[in-house]
């Protein structure tokens, strides 16, 4: 195995696509490390990027926050105006790992990892997220949700990787939240997660929603129907129950040690509709 | 294999050490600085028993390749004591008999540190939550969270 650590963005896209063998891009390495500990993976080359001018900064640019593939958790619960503008994203991050692993892990890591069960994944597609990749072709951006194709598979091209997520500014009387169930309070894995986020009139109207659920389907799950019930309501008991009708419904999960596909289905529901509850109060109301 | 120069700063003292690429730092303390405070337990980032700090961050060293450590600066349970006088949470540890049979606590000790360092004066969830991710399968953890909060009160003063 050879070990690089690049000065550029242009450089690691180099090394990555030049290599016939397998590689793999380090930023926080809680998934890297532990596949090859574990043997999953051998790689034959590791392409360090945290060297990347930038790739460690969270910046305020015009109209959307900037954070760097290689920016860890625990940066990313520290930034008072991250926790401000999407409190879900930021709950959905923290819930990852101990303190020691939120030193080190990354948000696009999650991303690239591919689970369907990454908790910073439906946040971060309620907030309309982007990220922006560096390639051999050049640079591309694509939505978040475009990343995971299949468990543990992405649709990053060789010689392609993220360099960092961009989080557009909410309007006024918006916000979100993140729900999952585990059956720890520490240090578990997601059997069932949903993310909203809202932006509301100043009145308490929905004008715009975004429902999203984790682990409940081969990727993350965008329940259109769902959003669309939101829009208009004042989140009322009526409109609330359809929801999570509507989640209930989108749900095609699989039976595994950590839930069945009826357990994970239910939840959904009861989760999607707690986090609207939360994302409407975050709001103002 | 191509081994790595690495130039570090490791408790206060510059280091410098050769390593394969894919040799994680915890391997690196043990078998090369000889600095066995730091225990493997898991090898996978679960169990916390390596933890120490990397550039201030509390991190399982298990989980980073020395590759990585390159001008990094190191702290680990041996850069804890003033020499012979034992660092506050060292000494509550004893007088609450906050260990048994001891591999988790070096990693334990260098996770309280860490908190202390950026709350001195955490309330009992808060020190559970930090130390979710240091197993201890003989205290049952009552023992320890008391001997973080009595050193935290007689560090706050």
């Amino acid at each position: 195995m050879r070990y690089v650590a690049p000065l550029s963005a242009e450089e690691a896209t180099n090394f990555l696509f030049s290599e016939n063998g397998v590689s793999r891009v380090l930023a926080g390495g809680t998934d890297v490390l532990v596949q090859m500990k574990s043997g999953i993976v051998e790689p034959d080359l590791i392409v360090d990027i945290k060297k990347i001018p930038g790739i460690r900064e969270i910046t305020a640019l015009d109209g959307f926050y900037r954070i760097g593939a290689a920016v860890s958790g625990s940066e990313v619960k520290d930034n008072y105006d991250l926790n401000k503008m999407v409190p879900g994203v930021v709950e959905a991050l923290d819930l990852i790992g101990s303190t020691q692993i939120q030193g080190r892990c990354t948000m696009v890591g999650n991303l690239c990892n591919a689970s369907p069960a990454a908790d910073s994944v439906p946040a971060l597609v309620a907030v309309d997220a982007v990220v922006n990749i560096v390639g051999p072709e050049g640079k591309r951006s694509c939505k978040v949700e475009a990343i995971p194709i299949a468990p543990g598979k992405t649709s990053l091209k060789r010689g392609e990787f993220i360099v960092s997520v961009d989080i557009p500014f909410r309007e006024n009387f918006s916000s979100d939240a993140y729900l999952r169930f585990t059956p720890r309070t520490e240090m578990d894995i997601a059997v069932v997660s949903a993310a909203v986020a809202l932006t509301m009139s100043k009145k308490g109207v929905c004008e715009n929603a975004k429902v999203v659920l984790g682990a409940v389907a081969p990727t993350v799950k965008i329940v259109d129907k769902a959003s669309k019930v939101l829009i208009g309501s004042s989140l009322d008991t009526a409109t609330i129950d359809k929801l999570s009708q509507l989640c209930i419904d989108a749900c095609s999960p699989i039976s595994d040690k950590r839930g069945t596909i009826e357990f994970r289905t239910d939840v959904a529901g009861v989760l999607a509709s707690r986090a609207a509850k939360i994302a409407y109060k975050r709001a103002g109301f | 294999m191509t081994q790595v120069h690495i130039k570090t700063n490791i408790n206060g003292d510059s280091i410098e050490f050769l390593c394969g690429p894919e040799e994680t730092l915890l391997d690196v303390l043990r078998d090369k600085l000889q600095l066995t405070g730091t225990k493997e337990g898991c090898g996978t980032g679960d169990c916390g028993a390596c933890s120490i700090t990397l550039d201030g961050k509390l991190v399982c060293s298990c989980l980073v390749l020395g590759a990585e450590a390159d001008n990094s600066k190191i702290t680990t349970i041996e850069g804890m004591s003033d020499g012979e006088k034992l660092h506050p949470l060292q000494q509550k540890f004893l007088d609450h008999a906050a260990l048994q049979c001891g591999i988790c606590t070096p990693g334990i000790l260098v996770a309280a540190k860490a908190l202390l360092e950026k709350n001195g004066n955490p309330s009992e969830s808060e020190v559970r939550y930090w130390l979710a991710g240091n197993l201890c399968r003989c205290t049952g953890y009552d023992k320890i969270v008391r001997a973080v909060m009595d050193a935290a009160k007689e560090m706050r003063g």
